[in-house]
């Protein structure tokens, strides 16, 4: 089946007067169609640049600097700009963490939402303004014919969200781009909107690319996650497998350093020492490997591949059956840690 | 990854029970219309928000004591008048038996603030990026007369540098040139610099990530144990507070609507808005379940609903919740403010 979204090896860059820095690293993965997939990571691990990259937004002097990006099949990074214009909100519809970033302040809700229906399919205006309202209601909106004629400001945050999925998904997409969609609203409102774009998703089979730094919402919302540090590909997999066997040491230790509602409170939260490195001073080698408790002679000096293990990929050298093998004190550390070292074992140092 | 634990802390007893922060009444109101002239001509009329409402709480010595409330609930608002920043409305906050908002001599009133520190959220906002590290956490010293030698005041810095996991020789250096999980260390040692027992944490980890909260809380606790501190932690995020706290108070448009011990609160919750926000927060440990989000949302504070504030919300309403505002009874081990539980509609124990 071809992947709804197909990410292959790409880069994206950011010349600065200081230099040239890769924001995004030989990053690949799919999404199926109507899959969510989850993309996680610290605060500039790359999540929002790899969506910006995918819907031809990047921010100048930002640039994608090599691999491919693929819609349905079909290449997209390199159309002209009028063309990603159409596929904007025809194929893929967006939805970000501020809802005014979507939201025309000026015109009514009900006319922002006829006129997307209308710039993407060919039917009368009446039937536009039908279809909008029926959006309405199915995201949630209470009387929803009446509140066609207000303004965005008129609405709370929350209905404002409901609103911004209405338009997203107003000309039936293939996929929609969710860029942190309940970071800014209260956690009871959180749950609605959440619950929401997963209902209205998988009725509609669309593809869904969940981008947030909530780790509880993505356990409930994904069925595959990507987890991104630095801007690469530490590991993805099935939720699951993410959340409860990591493979990747620093996936590993964050979801050992999150807290949760049903684990036993006295039993240690894990903390990862230092914190992600700037885009200007990723390490050589492996750039988790300054906070790695399992790290050896070569990830200080090789990059890493992305190599099988389980049902997942990881980006570590603890999976590599090939070249140096680690230690045998950091297999035994890693095994005990549920890590399924598959590097043979290499002597004791 | 270093593997320190962050178990729960246990309150440090010094033989007396009298609590060490008592908050009787607690209210804040803010005046939110326009000036009286622009009012006359628009005919618009006086605008008030309540913040907070009539707040009681006591925190005992050495223990955690977490508020919690979804934004706007009035936690930080809370935090100001228990430092000391923001005078309050009504009610009073005693520390150690001294009313901070009473007029005092200056000297008594030096003294309790010494002993009150906060630290914000935002280690960005709250460091001032002009000044060193150094001087930023010996403003303290220096603002209650501490330390007067400027040698003895420099090895104090260190000594707090080191006590937070950074390096004395960091004094020299910018705010700029530290993470913001550094940054909330300084912000630590700098809220310590003043040797206080009570230490108020508005949100202290929400804006970091993950992995580096992790580093914060464990740090928050270390210092607890061979400090003695006591603590009002406050923050959004109900399984970090299950892992710092000893009390749980829940905070709904400015009142307290639950209070108990943190494994009674998490195991046996009583009000139906805790009983909702458990049940509707996304949890890493929770894969694939199906829930119930609460309906609604929160609503304006300028015009809370009467009567109990959350009824519009509540699937237990009856007759007297739009009406009466209902009192903090005792359920057991927690107090709870709800028509429904008074009147045993739902039964309060789970057993
Ligand atoms: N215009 C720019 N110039 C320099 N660096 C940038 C620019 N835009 C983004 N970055 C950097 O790119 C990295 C990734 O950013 P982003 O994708 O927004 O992260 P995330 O969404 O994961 O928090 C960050 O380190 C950020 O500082
Ligand atoms: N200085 C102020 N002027 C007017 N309203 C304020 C002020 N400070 C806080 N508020 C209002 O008081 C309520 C409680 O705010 P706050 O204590 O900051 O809540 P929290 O910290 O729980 O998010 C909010 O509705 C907020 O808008
Ligand atoms: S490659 Fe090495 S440093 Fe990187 S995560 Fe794996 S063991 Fe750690
Ligand atoms: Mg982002
Ligand atoms: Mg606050």
């Amino acid at each position: 089946m071809t992947a709804a979204l197909s990410v292959r090896n790409l880069r994206v860059e950011i010349p600065t007067r200081r230099g040239v820095l890769t924001a995004i690293d030989d990053l690949s993965f799919d999404i199926a169609p109507g899959e969510v997939l989850g993309v996680v990571g610290e605060s500039g691990a790359g999540k929002s640049i790899t969506g910006s990259a995918i819907i031809g937004l990047l921010d100048p002097p930002g640039r994608v600097a090599g691999g491919e990006i693929l819609l349905s099949g079909e290449r997209i990074d390199n159309l002209s700009p009028s063309a990603m214009r159409q596929i904007r909100g025809k194929r893929i519809g967006m939805i970000f963490q501020d809802p005014l970033t979507s939201l025309n302040p000026l015109y009514r809700i009900g006319d922002q939402l006829t006129e997307t229906i209308l710039t993407h399919e060919a039917i009368s205006a009446k039937a536009a303004a039908e279809k909008a309202e029926r959006l309405l209601v199915e995201v949630g909106i209470p009387a929803a014919g009446t509140r066609m004629s207000s303004y965005p400001h008129q609405f709370s945050g929350g209905m404002r969200q409901r609103v911004v999925i209405a338009l997203a998904l107003a000309a039936d997409p293939e996929l929609v781009i969710a860029d942190e969609p309940t970071t800014a609203l209260d956690v009871s409102v959180q749950a609605q909107i959440i619950a929401l774009i997963k209902r209205l998703c998988k009725d509609r089979g669309t593809s869904v690319m969940l981008i947030t730094h909530d780790m509880g919402v993505i356990a409930e919302t994904a069925d595959r996650v990507c987890v991104l540090y630095a801007g690469r590909l530490a590991e993805i997999g099935a939720v699951r497998d993410v959340v409860k066997r990591a493979q990747h040491p620093y996936t590993h230790g964050l979801m050992a350093a999150i807290p949760s509602l049903i684990d036993d409170p006295n039993e240690k939260l894990e903390q990862i020492p230092g914190s992600m490195p700037r885009l200007g001073a990723i390490p050589a080698g492996c750039a988790f490997n300054p906070r790695c408790t399992y790290r050896f002679g070569r990830c200080m000096r090789e990059r890493p591949g992305i190599y099988p293990v389980g049902a997942s990929d990881a980006s570590c050298f603890l999976h590599d059956a090939s070249g140096e093998a680690p230690p045998a004190a950091v297999v035994r550390n890693a095994i005990d840690a549920g890590i399924d070292v598959r590097a043979s074992e290499g002597a004791e140092p | 990854m270093s593997v320190e634990a962050l178990s729960r802390p246990r309150p440090a007893h010094d033989g007396t029970d009298a609590p060490l922060v008592e908050i009787v009444g607690l209210g804040r109101t803010f005046d939110l219309s326009k000036r009286w002239l622009n009012r006359v001509l628009e005919g618009s009329g006086k605008v008030t928000l309540t913040a907070v409402d009539g707040v009681d709480m006591s925190i005992r010595r050495g223990e955690t004591y977490a508020l919690v409330g979804e934004s706007g609930s009035g936690k930080s608002t809370i935090a100001k008048m228990v430092v000391g920043l923001l005078p309050p409305s009504a009610g009073s906050v005693r520390i150690d038996g001294v009313d901070i908002w009473k007029e005092l001599g200056g000297a008594e009133q030096r003294q309790i603030r010494r002993r009150i520190q906060m630290i914000f959220q935002d280690p960005f906002a709250s460091l001032n990026p002009r000044w060193r590290v150094g001087s930023i956490i010996e403003e303290p010293i220096k603002a209650f007369d501490l330390i007067t030698d400027k040698r003895e005041r420099e090895n104090r810095v260190g000594e707090l540098l080191s006590l937070v996991g950074l390096d004395p020789r960091d004094a020299g250096k910018f705010p700029h040139e530290f993470s913001g999980g550094q940054r909330q260390r300084i912000a630590i040692a700098r809220a310590l610099s003043s040797s206080p027992e009570f230490i108020v944490c508005d949100e202290p980890t929400s804006a970091l990530d993950v992995s580096v909260q992790a580093q914060v809380l464990n740090l928050l606790r270390d210092l607890q144990e061979r400090l003695g501190l006591t603590y009002l932690f406050i923050s959004h995020n109900l399984a970090v507070v299950r892992h710092v706290a000893n009390r749980v108070g829940v905070l709904y448009l400015g009142r307290l609507v639950e209070e108990a011990p943190a494994r009674t609160l998490f195991s046996d919750p009583q009000h139906p808005y805790t009983k909702m926000l458990l049940d509707s927060v996304p949890d890493i440990d929770m894969t694939g379940r199906e829930r119930t989000p609460i309906a609604g949302e929160i609503p304006n504070p300028v015009n809370p609903p009467p009567g109990c504030h959350f009824h519009p919300r509540c699937p237990l309403r009856f007759e007297p919740c739009d009406k009466v505002r209902p009192p903090l009874k005792e359920y057991g081990q927690s107090r709870a403010a709800c028509h429904a539980l008074e009147e045993g509609r739902v039964s309060a124990h789970r057993d």
